[in-house]
């Protein structure tokens, strides 16, 4: 079994009013079933309400499925005594860095997962310079998080989840909040673990551009898994996507547009360079 | 602008002072306040002024951030020698129109100024050399003690350190929020106290629901990195006395036995 597997996962939330009657139950999950290799880079696409940010809390025990079973490195997350060794394995960063930031100082936030497994002392030491160093935020160990900008912060928070030593770190929406430069350093950040560090990532996203270099791809809607396939099998489904209301890179639009109008073009052409390479041969 | 403000008014600097562990310079203030309440003569306050002195010296803050933290106690300061001054009854010295100033009253006035004064400065030696966070670690390790009597040491701790760190984003958000109803026509600065009071109205709804919102997302945060309180947990930065908190034990405890030793002597 890979480092994730989920089968048939089904939550719903109950919808209340104001008195606190129930209104209604709401699918956020439907039937979901995916599995994910150890070392892999995956995307979750969606857009608001697909549910992918719930499948996110379930990957570290945040949420237990209402049905179904969701695997974490072999373990069963509802089974209760197992939370913390699935949330060790499973790291996760948020979408706002302010409110996942504990620590004044940026190494004493890197600090706080291993303090809270009870790692000793000197290794707590080691585990944050290493892992600052892998997100490229060493320099700035002494800073106060207020300071950093905003994909400063979640480089951060990336090296916090890191200095745990998880197999798998989920990132929900690492980027929502960020602007195009701090979402390039994420996302740099990010695939720098998955290569280097070989730890499995799992980011969930509604930017198309962050998808290109994952080694698969699910593409949520209203709960389920719309579809699935590495980014180019993706993306040569144009009309697919923006009958899901998802916004397809421009490049890839603009191939599409052309070999609508009958110029020769491959299928799911994800970048300028690529599509340059094919309009000049 | 807002966002300049720091709790706690740290100096920061390369000091001895600085360097102490928290806990001394907690039990430090605190024995040098009770002191200061200790002295019947003012051999005594003279010792502590001098003992003072030497800690300002030591701790290489500019004096003059001292003498800000007192612009906040003034009033109060004047209200205390006023009061002191002319309501002590006793032997009088001068007496003008309906106002008699006493022997004693003087001698009242006079020591509470002092008292004042250097409790103020003495505390914030402390506030000045030790960053919040180490006074939280102080803290939660000098109380310890009182977990026996089911005080939670570690989450009050943690409650403060929490705090602490969403000052400076609660009071961003303030900011902007104030911004955004001033856009829409709020009036924060005009009208009587009532009115003013009501025009925060639609700033504090907000930053509470917010407020709310983010303790939300940050327990989330906590817990999905395993922050289950503080059994189990260890310390990136433990608390341990050196040589020189040693050392600064023994000097508090000279300067007491010192000062009350003299500052109690009739004479």
């Amino acid at each position: 079994m890979g480092i994730l597997k989920t089968q048939e996962v089904v939550y719903e939330y109950i919808r209340r009013d104001e008195e606190g009657n129930v209104e209604g139950i709401t699918t956020a999950v439907d039937h979901v079933n995916l599995e994910v290799e150890q070392g892999q880079f995956i995307a979750v696409l969606g857009h608001n309400g697909s549910g992918k940010s719930t499948l996110a809390k379930h990957i570290n025990a945040i949420l237990t499925p209402t049905e179904g079973t969701v695997w974490v490195d072999g373990m069963n997350t509802s089974e209760e005594n197992k939370v913390w060794d699935i949330r060790q394995t499973a790291g996760m960063v948020f979408q706002n860095p302010d409110n996942q930031i504990i620590g004044q100082v940026v190494e004493e936030d890197v600090g706080f997962g291993p303090e809270n497994m009870g790692v000793p002392t000197k290794e707590i030491w080691e585990r944050v310079e290493e892992s600052l160093k892998a997100v490229g935020m060493y320099a700035y160990r002494k800073y106060s998080p207020n300071k950093l900008s905003g994909g400063q912060k979640q480089r951060v928070s990336i090296a916090g989840v890191l200095a745990m030593h998880p197999k798998c770190i989920v990132l929900d929406e690492p980027t929502a909040m960020l602007d195009p430069n701090g979402r390039k350093e994420v996302i740099r950040a990010a695939r720098g673990l998955n290569q280097v560090e070989g730890v499995t990532v799992i980011l969930i996203t509604h930017y198309m551009e962050e998808i290109i270099h994952a080694d698969k791809v699910f593409v949520m809607d209203s709960g389920k898994i719309a579809m699935e396939g590495t980014p180019r099998e993706i993306f040569s489904q144009v009309e697919r996507l923006q009958e899901l209301r998802l916004d397809v890179p421009q490049v890839t639009l603009l191939a599409h547009e052309l070999q609508k109008r009958g110029i020769e073009l491959p299928n799911g052409i994800l970048t300028i360079e690529e599509l340059a390479d094919c309009l000049m041969s | 602008m807002l966002r300049d403000i720091t709790l706690g008014q740290y100096y920061q600097t390369d000091s001895i002072l600085h360097r102490l562990d928290p806990r001394v310079k907690l039990a430090g203030t605190l024995l040098y306040i009770v002191s200061l309440f200790f002295f019947r003569n003012f051999i005594g306050y003279f010792i502590a002024a001098v003992f003072l002195a030497l800690v300002i010296k030591l701790s290489h803050v500019p004096f003059k951030f001292m003498v800000k933290g007192m612009k906040a106690i003034l009033f109060l300061l004047l209200i205390t020698v006023v009061f002191n001054l002319f309501l002590t009854p006793g032997e009088t010295l001068v007496s003008l129109w309906k106002f008699t100033i006493t022997k004693e009253g003087l001698r009242t006035a006079v020591t509470m100024a002092v008292r004042l004064v250097m409790l103020v400065i003495g505390s914030s030696i402390m506030t000045l050399t030790t960053t919040p966070n180490n006074l939280t670690d102080g803290m939660e390790k000098g109380m310890r003690p009182l977990r026996i009597f089911k005080v939670p040491v570690h989450e009050v701790a943690m409650m403060m350190s929490i705090a602490l760190r969403f000052i400076p984003i609660l009071l961003e958000e303030t900011d902007k929020i104030m911004k955004a109803q001033i856009a829409r026509g709020a009036d924060f600065e005009s009208g009587n106290l009532v009115k003013r009071a009501k025009a925060l109205v639609p700033l504090l709804v907000p930053l509470f629901i917010s407020a709310f919102r983010r303790a939300n997302d940050l327990a989330m945060a906590m817990e999905a990195r395993c922050y289950r309180g503080g059994e189990g947990r260890t310390k990136m930065k433990p608390l341990a006395y050196q040589k020189r908190d040693r050392a600064a034990y023994l000097c508090i405890f000279v300067y007491l036995a010192v000062s009350i030793g003299a500052g109690r002597l009739m004479i």
